[in-house]
């Protein structure tokens, strides 16, 4: 589903990740982690097309990014659903229309049908009305996700889901993930975390991956 | 391609308008500079049309027209206009020629001497009002012809006074459509300005959209409905207020003079609502392409 090889990013004259293969196959569940500055998040965004890679090829869905054009890469993204670190909504709508959004840019309106069900699920059903500068750091992160998911897409990636949550609201979100890999998602999350990565484990069959000094590699049996 | 986006605009679409959000200071600076845009441009729409009215009137009017005076002493002056008069008869060009008489003359003179006017006590030249046909005449031939046969007689074609004038109510109305233009390119600038200020300050909304996939033709829809509506709204405003101080203008009848005549007649009053229109159409092509061009630089 998205394919990495020998990919390397530079930014501001430094290289932040070399020489990083990966291939994320369907219904696979991906955990990325390293220290802060690591390029966890930037490894992200080369897996959704916010950034293009210095050298090397990202395939999504069996196209080269780099052959794409904007309007390719929008649809393309409408396969993805991603769960940003600090979530990113749009101030001024509701909780429901900001968890609707993918559905309404798409014109897919038979997704909104399954908007209750949706909130129900994380948990968000009565403050579908409130907007985003009144949720928590948890209820941000969980509609967040319900976002992601609105369009039933093939992949999720989760940059640091559970960076501000406590505890038992990082193992809530971790549940609704590890249900969304068991309806067959593939999913990668980016966490230092590693408590969070042994619940997870527990859980369903993970791998996890690590970088280090600018590349990924398969973490050791202590994860 | 944009068909089909230009009429989105008035179709509209209620989830696509509200990720924009509602305020802001580019609001009410697009209806704003619309609406004081619109107004000027009525004013320049009034000039350009009375211009042209002025040019047609003295361009026409006067063109196909010419007078010869004849000043001879009172014993030769029934002579000398008889001897015009046969010139003129075979001439080719001509139309038709008379004599103005007495009374016409004294009516000519009347607003500065007075209707009590001794014809016969003063040397008044004598009048003869020509008028040229479709091909018009030779009016050098003309000169001499008269020269020969009444040596009293001037052609005064009226070229010499109608030309200079027609060339400025000409230029008037050039000029009229000019500010007109420049007017509309004043709008198309400044709503490119706010569009892009808008954008700006909105790449938080932008951000979020291309996120979940939104389309840069959807994302741009969004803001150029919103501007494209307030464009025609303050547009409609000011071409209101425009219509309403041209028609406060003082009457023609009142103080005469070509100012006095600014203005719009007739059918000329409908001129004005093509301007709002105009001004959506012109606020439609500057946002799509400001919103564009700033989607792509914030790739």
């Amino acid at each position: 589903m998205i394919a990495l090889e020998n990919v390397a990013y530079s930014y501001g004259g430094g290289e932040l990740l070399s020489e990083v293969s990966l291939r994320l196959a369907p219904g696979s569940f991906h955990f990325l982690t390293g220290p802060s500055g690591a390029g966890k998040s930037t490894l992200l965004k080369l897996c959704y097309a916010e950034l293009l890679p210095t050298a090397g090829r990202v395939t999504l869905f069996d196209r080269e990014v780099r052959s794409l054009n904007r309007d390719e890469v929008a649809l393309l993204r409408r396969r993805i659903g991603v769960v940003h670190q600090d979530c990113q909504f749009i101030d001024h709508l509701p909780l429901a229309t900001n968890v609707t959004l993918p559905a309404i840019v798409s014109s897919r309106t038979s997704e909104l049908a399954d908007l209750e069900d949706l909130l129900n699920w994380v948990g968000l059903a009565k403050l579908a009305d409130a907007l985003p500068p009144q949720l928590s750091g948890g209820e941000r992160q969980r509609a967040a996700l319900a976002r992601a998911v609105m369009m039933s897409p093939d992949v999720v990636l989760a940059d640091e889901p559970t960076g501000n949550l406590d505890w038992d609201m990082s193992l809530r979100l971790l549940t609704l993930l590890v249900e969304l890999n068991k309806m067959g998602k593939t999913i990668l999350v980016a966490t230092h975390d590693l408590n969070l990565i042994r619940a997870a484990k527990q859980q369903v069959p993970a791998r996890v991956l690590r970088i280090v000094k600018r590349r990924v590699q398969l973490a050791g049996a202590d994860l | 391609m944009k068909l089909l986006a230009l009429t989105e605009i008035f179709r509209g679409d209620s989830q696509a308008d509200r990720v924009v959000p509602p305020s802001g200071h580019t609001a009410w600076l697009t209806s704003f500079t619309a609406a004081a845009m619109t107004f000027l441009a009525v004013f320049a729409m009034a000039l350009s049309l009375a211009s042209g009215r002025l040019a047609d009137r003295w361009g026409d009017a006067l063109a196909r027209s010419a007078t010869i005076r004849i000043s001879a002493p009172a014993g030769q002056m029934d002579a000398q206009t008889r001897a015009v008069l046969d010139v003129l008869a075979t001439t080719p060009g001509i139309e038709r020629a008379r004599a103005m008489s007495d009374a016409e003359q004294r009516a000519l003179l009347e607003p500065w001497f007075g209707p009590d006017l001794p014809l016969d006590a003063l040397p008044v030249p004598r009048l003869i009002e020509v008028t040229e046909d479709s091909d018009g005449y030779d009016s050098e031939g003309l000169r001499q012809r008269l020269a020969a046969e009444a040596p009293g007689a001037v052609l005064d074609d009226h070229t010499r006074w109608r030309k200079p004038l027609a060339l400025a109510a000409g230029r008037l109305r050039l000029l009229g459509l000019t500010s007109i233009l420049l007017i509309g390119a004043t709008m198309a600038a400044m709503i490119t300005l706010a569009a892009n200020a808008a954008l700006s300050a909105n790449a938080q909304v932008i951000r979020v959209l291309r996120l979940v996939g939104a389309k840069d033709a959807y994302i741009a829809r969004a803001f150029v409905r919103r501007f494209t509506l307030r464009t025609l709204t303050g547009s409609a405003v000011g071409a209101l207020l425009g219509l309403i101080g041209v028609a406060f203008l003082p009457s023609a009848d009142v103080a005469g003079g070509f100012l006095t005549g600014l203005g719009f007649q007739g059918a000329g009053w409908l001129w004005p609502f093509v301007l709002p229109p105009l001004a959506a159409l012109v606020a439609f092509f500057a946002t799509r392409f400001a919103a564009f061009r700033k989607l792509k630089e914030l790739t």
